[in-house]
């Protein structure tokens, strides 16, 4: 495998490596991917895991039910940790998302092709990440039936939201951010929707389908429409890349709380999310290429590149850590300093070192090329990865919380068996959704692969006549 | 390749394009008007068990809100008027009258009058009488003009809205002590400056903390 694998990745900038591997032409490449959508069943891998994340997700509702049932007090929520696994969770699922924005906004303006292959299933995973954030917030207010306060509408009681707090902003950035990337997604679809509308068997798939495609014809005037919305979205998601997980952070980062009050935390979350996103993203897709015959548009070059990504934004993300401990003793604040050392060495000490290792030494193997394309040894790094970045935040959360100014109050923060039921309910609903996703829409955006095609050059056709001559 | 959908579901963009606008501002209108307190809860009027008139009593003869209501000024609440009170007069007073006969049969029996409270604020908004009154807001600011109605009813939206709007500013609603019950009293010319004589006398500045309700 290795010599082939070397073949398909070259890093030689004047030879690059082939986005769609075999022999394809564009007939064929419609054909692959529709036929993911179109076959009667789906492998059995499929069945199998979703059985298992659908009881998940069952078992998420059941939870859910039993907390709205007796309340909050079912978490391990209490004083002074008043943050518990629900924040943990919703700043977990909002930084996976990032990867998916950041793939289909920002590499489409820095014109990186190989982003065809992985787009629209990253941008999928944005959405249901998304999704299982928002659940977080809505339901740790305790008074879950009343949400719609966090919204600023004019109301019998003369009051408006707090403008002043980040809670706030984040609902704006988050809301903002679902939105922009739900219309991204959705209207990147439409052309292949079409497709899948045209070539429907039945009459149900056809009409399904036929609304979802909004009446798209691929005619010229329809082209140009949709690259022109194409381009003003992706410009228009850009910013949110950066800014939603900022302002994320900032929830931590405007309380004066040491270890939470730090000028790092926009930039470093950022970093930390794309890392966590493009993890989560190789998660999701090294098993999905398998199942459903994707090799050849989801190459190992592709995989090659997010695990650099991978490296880089995680040598960011420990640079981070490591600012935060020179800052707690530059600072010369006593307080700062214990938070620190407290964090490393005290009672999540156990947490701290797995976000280390998972975080800052396992994407350092990513360095060696034959750990980048060993694609099933990528995957296990990549959960490794995911695993670290749930426990970064369970570490910003609870330690900081846990130990704060006054040593009076401290306590131990446990979770139920409802927090962790629920952790891993969330777990299924993401999954569920993924894997309802791969089986009934276009996994890849068929439309963009074409076009990175050697065939999709204009020059094509003459190259190949002039060989000939 | 045969259409698979008719030809009028071109028109759909269009429709919606143009019917979510005055669809939404329709949904804003109704639940705004509809759904407020002005709305569902000024004008409500149960009927009581005895034909009591305000109208009559506080209004043609005069009676001071005082007179029933008598621990307005010192107590949380206004409280409604034990059987004894309507008996100082109907002892003597209209002693056969029909529309009385609940009256003496409460009081024969012990049994209070099952008055139907009107003005009903949640349990979880406080609210005392007797720092209103002291600090000179008139009966008739919350209440309405009382001697005029045969049956009383909710005059005041009682919003959280409008409890907020007085506190915020509640110089046109404070009025000389003596005048805290005269139902026919408006502000004077010169209500500004009386007013801010009065907040320094009596130390009144409304708090609009969260706390000064929902404690």
């Amino acid at each position: 495998m290795s010599v082939e694998a070397f073949n398909v990745t070259s890093d030689d900038p004047t030879r690059r490596a082939p986005l769609v591997l075999g022999d394809h032409d564009f007939e064929s490449i419609t054909d692959t991917v529709c036929g993911v959508v179109e076959k009667p069943k789906p492998p059995v891998a499929w069945y199998i895991a979703f059985t298992i994340s659908s009881l998940f997700a069952l078992l998420f509702f059941v939870l859910l039910a039993y907390l709205f049932g007796v309340g909050i007090g079912v978490w391990g929520v209490q004083n002074p940790v008043g943050w518990g696994f629900a924040i943990v969770n919703f700043v977990f699922w909002v930084g996976i998302g990032h990867a998916g924005t950041l793939i289909s906004a920002i590499l489409f303006l820095f014109r990186q092709k190989w982003r065809t292959g992985i787009n629209r299933a990253a941008e999928a995973m944005t959405i249901f990440a998304v999704i299982c954030a928002l659940i977080f917030p809505a339901i740790h207010i305790g008074r879950w039936w009343m949400p719609y306060y966090m919204i600023p509408y004019p109301n019998q009681m003369g009051m408006w939201p707090n403008f002043r707090s980040p809670l706030l902003w984040d609902v704006f950035a988050v809301g903002t951010y679902f939105t922009v990337s739900l219309v991204f997604w959705y209207m990147g679809m439409i052309p292949d929707l079409a497709s899948l509308r045209d070539r429907a068997q039945t009459r149900t798939r056809q009409v399904i389908y036929g609304i979802l495609a909004v009446g798209w014809r691929g005619s010229q005037r329809h082209w140009h429409r949709y690259e022109r919305a194409y381009l003003l979205l992706a410009a228009l998601a850009t910013p949110l890349v950066l800014s939603v997980h900022s302002v994320v952070s900032m929830d931590f980062a405007v309380s004066i709380l040491p270890g939470w009050h730090t000028t790092i935390f926009p930039p470093y979350f950022v970093a930390g999310a794309i890392f966590s996103g493009f993890a989560m993203v190789a998660t999701l897709l090294i098993p999905a290429r398998q199942w459903f015959g994707l090799k050849d548009f989801i190459t190992l070059r592709h995989l090659e590149n997010m695990a650099k990504i991978i490296l880089a934004t995680g040598s960011i993300v420990g640079y981070a850590y490591s600012v935060e401990f020179f800052m707690a003793w530059y600072s010369g604040s006593a307080i700062e300093q214990f938070t620190f050392l407290n964090r490393s060495l005290g009672p999540y000490m156990w947490a701290y070192w797995i976000m280390v290792f998972c975080n800052v030494v396992v994407p350092q193997a990513f360095w060696i090329k034959r750990i980048r394309c060993n694609v099933w040894l990528m995957w296990c790094l990549c959960i490794l990865v995911n695993v670290g970045m749930w426990f970064e935040r369970f570490v910003i959360v609870v330690s900081s919380l846990a130990n704060d100014f006054l040593p009076s109050s401290w306590d131990y923060y446990t979770p139920t068996f409802v927090d962790l039921g629920m952790l891993a309910g969330s777990f299924g609903i993401f999954f569920s959704l993924f894997l309802l996703f791969c089986r009934y829409l276009p996994m890849i955006a068929i439309a963009e692969v074409k076009r990175t095609m050697p065939q999709a050059d204009p020059h094509y056709h003459s190259a190949a006549i002039g060989v000939e001559d | 390749m045969a259409q698979i959908f008719p030809k009028w579901t071109n028109l759909i963009p269009l429709i919606v394009g143009l019917a979510t606008l005055p669809c939404a501002a329709l949904a804003v209108t109704l639940v705004y008007y509809y759904g407020s307190p002005k709305f569902t809860d000024v004008g409500y009027r149960p009927i009581q068990p005895v034909a009591y008139s305000h109208k009559l009593h506080a209004g043609e003869l005069g009676l001071d809100c005082r007179y029933c209501h008598a621990q307005v000024e010192v107590s949380p609440v206004a409280t409604v008027p034990p059987t004894k009170v309507c008996m100082n007069c109907h002892a003597t007073v209209l002693r056969d009258s029909l529309k009385l006969a609940p009256v003496r049969e409460s009081m024969a029996t012990g049994t209070p009058i099952q008055w139907v409270r009107i003005h009903n604020i949640p349990d979880y908004a406080y609210f005392d009488h007797s720092v209103h009154v002291s600090a000179g807001v008139g009966c008739a600011s919350c209440h309405g003009n009382i001697q005029e109605m045969e049956v009383v009813q909710q005059a005041m939206p009682l919003s959280m809205a409008w409890c907020l709007d007085c506190h915020r500013n509640p110089d046109m609603h404070l009025r000389p002590l003596s005048e805290v019950t005269n139902m026919e009293w408006t502000p004077p010319k010169d209500q500004q400056a009386f007013a801010d004589r009065a907040r320094a006398e009596r130390d009144i500045n409304p708090t609009s903390d969260c706390s000064a309700c929902h404690r």
